[in-house]
């Protein structure tokens, strides 16, 4: 039985981190719930982004976005060029998948990703004397809107954040609504993902430039970047580069606070709008997107770049250097642990994403896709899990849900096997950010259940 | 294939690090103070009664685990228990009392309902309770501090049980609480004297030196109650570790504050607006029960509004106990009283939903 000793050090940090969240500024932040999870960033973040070299081989999925896979235009044995349209989007959610190297397909077989799902993926060998494409910045500024859009449907450009919505979608405003806010999310709330915090950093002017694009095409009456207050650098940067560029951006510093970068917690904090259950930002007139994303953007308009690489962060006590690295989509995970100098010691947990909503893997051959944020190897220590308790009721789960939910009530239903009346009390508000689990002192499998629940309750 | 063995589970991946463990050694932790005050005010048989408690709990706990097959022990609800149902005791309570509190706390209310958890009551009120009426006079001599007097002073009522006599028999006519006191000669250290008179020719603040002597725990009263400030030093302790929350304390202790002094004097033939709250806050069971009792998370609401409503409710019961009950037993009975409310305002005061109120408006501003 696990036992916390009040007086360890541990304990007084925390009470040391709290006392700071709650400090002197009084920043805005999302109202309802939430967590204050010591956030590990200082391990990777003053980490310069270096270019992963070209792997041996890629391995590049065909659904590597939300919604319904790409069909395949290629086959085995086929040659490939950089940039070239290997994956249609086979529906409207959709999107498009490119070739990063050139080279040859060697195979198209079933693999695994992180999150379980089995999907084609295309085996490519690159080039050994020349993997990489080049893609010389044009002008764009006589472009239209819907050109504009055009292009960033043609580039596979999706969500970068971890959603990995595609973003013609999100982009395309329907007739006859208006777009009051264009918010950009640089919180990256999440535990030691500082991908977008160097994003912000080293590449600030084209992070802007893709802004500013998204602006073109969506026609907002405000801008906002929200980044959180332990960014203080990229703030600064941002606001300097905002004033030598002209652009009509507002850079909102918010209170640090998981789970800040949903867009739901993100539009209350900054435009002070709750999206109403079941709908979209633009229902309440914004739009929003990650820093991420407006890079992918500005290179797909810029410079007519696919989206065939992106930042991860390799982070975590068991990992042997921190770092931030420029991946080619398709790349192994093994690959991307080698240059970072292989393990340190045997991790308990190899996380895909963030640790409170990535995904545990256990495989690395898996495949860097869209989505993937960071690749973490945690020790047992932060990742330990006591044995659970029975419910005491204490109430923390419903403090922390930033939905307003009752996880405990819900968790009890689905244990139940009662998913509809789960549903009833609005279970698919969920989106299992952890809120729930990460505060529950009996260890109870909260997330999980909840996910069980909607998988089995939709039925 | 070179794969390290990793663990792959469901995300979250990090936690908040308390258990369920934590925070019952957590609340023993912050109760500690206020029981060595208790033993060193009233003698080493305090000390008894209190490892009699504990140990009876932790065995009717082990005899029941031995019985229904599993490992509860190490949890820290049974010390807890014990620890409170110890605190809760007259100093000169026969041994027989406790070990019967416990037993019926251990295995009435909380085996029986399944365990931690699932008891609809707290478990050390209930046995509190349970022997409190069983054995009336027992539960209520008490024996004078040694501050205030020789340890041996043997039967003496607590100042509350004092008042309601005095008031019961129409002895006296329109007088404050220290006034009725005061009128029976109750004894109060010479420190609370001073501090007394030094409010009053410094601050120009009334302070009755029985209030201060309520305060610092100078009165008769069970084990673990009698000092206010520890107590309220061991709750502070929990808000730091966040064990406890704010919502059930404050408008516990705001209700009865609010509801003592308007109605409080008008036993007294003292009117409206009159009642000396203070005195009865630092009195008997009020900040134990208020910091430590009402804020047992198994048998208080889980939504924050639930919580405003649980706490504003022992305060209403514990005022009416308090001053129009036959017992001067209030505190107790009134947290049980709401505990029997927890459900029902479990089951209709929900949160507020993200994203709930503004469905419909926008919706219609659409449209038009």
């Amino acid at each position: 039985m696990m036992m916390t000793n009040p007086f360890s050090r541990e304990s007084f940090h925390r009470v040391l981190t709290t006392k700071e969240y709650h400090g002197m500024e009084r920043l805005p932040t999302f109202s309802k719930g939430g967590v204050h999870p010591d956030d590990k960033k200082a391990l990777s973040n003053n980490q310069a982004i270096q270019r992963l070299p070209v792997p041996s081989e890629l391995v590049l999925p065909l659904s590597q976005h939300l919604g319904a896979p790409a069909s395949p235009l290629k086959q085995k044995g086929d040659m490939v060029v950089a940039g070239e349209k290997i994956g249609k989007a086979s529906s409207f959610i959709s999107a498009d998948v490119h070739c990063p190297v050139n080279g040859t397909i060697t195979d198209l077989r079933k693999v695994v990703l992180a999150n379980s799902v089995v999907t084609d993926a295309f085996v490519i060998t690159p080039d050994a004397s020349n993997p990489l494409g080049e893609w010389p910045e044009q002008p764009y500024d006589a472009l239209s809107p819907e050109e504009l859009l055009a292009i960033v449907k043609d580039m596979g450009v999706v969500g970068t954040g971890g959603a990995t919505f595609p973003t013609h979608v999100k982009l395309s405003v329907p007739k006859g609504r208006t777009v009051d806010a264009l918010v950009v999310n640089g919180v990256e709330c999440e535990p030691y993902l500082t991908a977008d915090h160097r994003l912000m950093l080293e590449e600030t002017e084209r992070v802007l430039r893709g802004i500013m694009i998204v602006a073109k095409i969506t026609g907002p009456k405000r801008i906002i970047i929200g980044v959180e207050n332990n960014k203080k650098d990229a703030i600064a940067m941002l606001r300097q580069e905002i004033a030598r560029l002209g652009f009509p951006i507002t850079v909102m510093a918010l209170r640090v606070k998981y789970p800040q970068g949903d867009e739901k917690q993100l539009l209350k904090a900054t435009i002070k709008r709750e999206i109403p259950s079941g709908k979209l930002p633009l229902d309440v007139g914004a739009v929003v997107l990650n820093v991420g994303t407006s890079f992918a953007i500005y290179e797909a308009v810029a410079m007519r770049k696919p989206l065939i690489d992106r930042v991860v962060t390799i982070s975590g006590e068991a990992m042997k250097e921190k770092k931030n690295l420029r991946v080619l989509l398709g790349s192994k995970v093994a690959d991307l642990i080698a240059f970072a100098g292989g393990l340190d010691h045997e991790p308990d947990k190899f996380i895909s994403g963030g640790p409170m909503m990535g995904f545990a893997f256990h495989d690395d051959q898996i495949p860097v896709i869209k989505g993937t944020s960071g690749i973490l190897a945690l020790d047992k220590e932060p990742s330990a899990k006591a044995p659970t308790t029975p419910c005491i009721s204490c109430g923390r789960c419903v403090a922390a849900c930033p939905m307003g939910l009752q996880p405990t009530k819900l968790y009890r239903l689905i244990e139940h096997r009662e998913y509809e009346r789960a549903m009833a009390m609005n279970l698919m508000d969920c989106k299992e950010c952890g809120c729930c689990s990460y505060s529950c002192p009996a260890h109870l499998p909260l997330v999980h259940g909840m996910k069980l629940g909607k998988r089995l309750g939709r039925k | 294939m070179d794969v390290p063995k990793t663990i792959v589970s469901s995300s979250p991946h990090l936690h908040a690090r308390s258990s369920t463990a934590s925070i019952m050694w957590d609340v023993s932790i912050a109760l500690a103070p206020a029981a060595l005050w208790g033993v060193y005010v009233f003698g080493l048989r305090a000390l008894a009664v209190l490892l009699v408690s504990i140990a009876s709990s932790v065995l009717v706990e082990y005899l029941l685990n031995r019985f229904s097959k599993e490992s509860t022990l190490a949890d820290g609800s049974a010390f807890l228990t014990g620890l409170l149902i110890g605190m809760n005791m007259p100093p000169d309570a026969a041994f027989a009392v406790p070990v019967i509190a416990s037993a019926f706390a251990m295995f009435v209310v909380k085996w029986t309902f399944g365990g931690l958890g699932a008891n609809w009551i707290n478990p050390a009120l209930a046995g509190r309770v349970f022997v409190f009426f069983s054995f009336t006079g027992l539960m209520n001599t008490y024996r004078l501090p040694r501050t205030l007097g020789s340890v041996d002073a043997l039967g003496s009522a607590s100042m509350l049980t004092e008042m309601k006599l005095a008031i019961g028999e129409g002895t006296v006519g329109q007088l404050s609480s220290a006034g009725i006191l005061a009128s029976l000669d109750y004894p109060f250290t010479s420190f609370a004297g001073s501090v007394s008179s030094w409010f009053q020719e410094v601050l120009g603040i009334t302070l009755s030196p029985y209030t201060v002597d309520a305060f610092f725990g100078n009165i008769s009263g069970c084990i673990g109650e009698v000092s206010a400030f520890l107590l309220l030093a061991g709750a502070a302790y929990l808000f730091i570790r966040k064990v406890i929350t704010w919502q059930i304390p404050v408008t516990f202790l705001a209700t009865f504050s609010l509801l003592a002094w308007i109605f409080g004097g008008v036993r007294n033939g003292l009117g409206l607006f009159q009642g000396d709250f203070v005195l009865q806050l630092f009195s008997g069971g009020m900040i134990l029960g208020a910091f430590f009792m009402a804020t047992d998370m198994v048998t208080s609401p889980t939504t924050s509004k639930g919580m405003l409503i649980f706490g504003a409710g022992i305060g209403f019961f514990a005022f009416l106990l308090r001053y129009f009950g036959s017992l001067p037993e209030s505190v107790s009975l009134a947290i049980i009283v709401m505990n029997i409310f927890v459900p029902t305002i479990d089951r209709y005061i929900l949160p507020k939903r993200f994203g709930e109120v503004i469905v419909e408006p926008k919706k219609k501003e659409a449209k038009a």
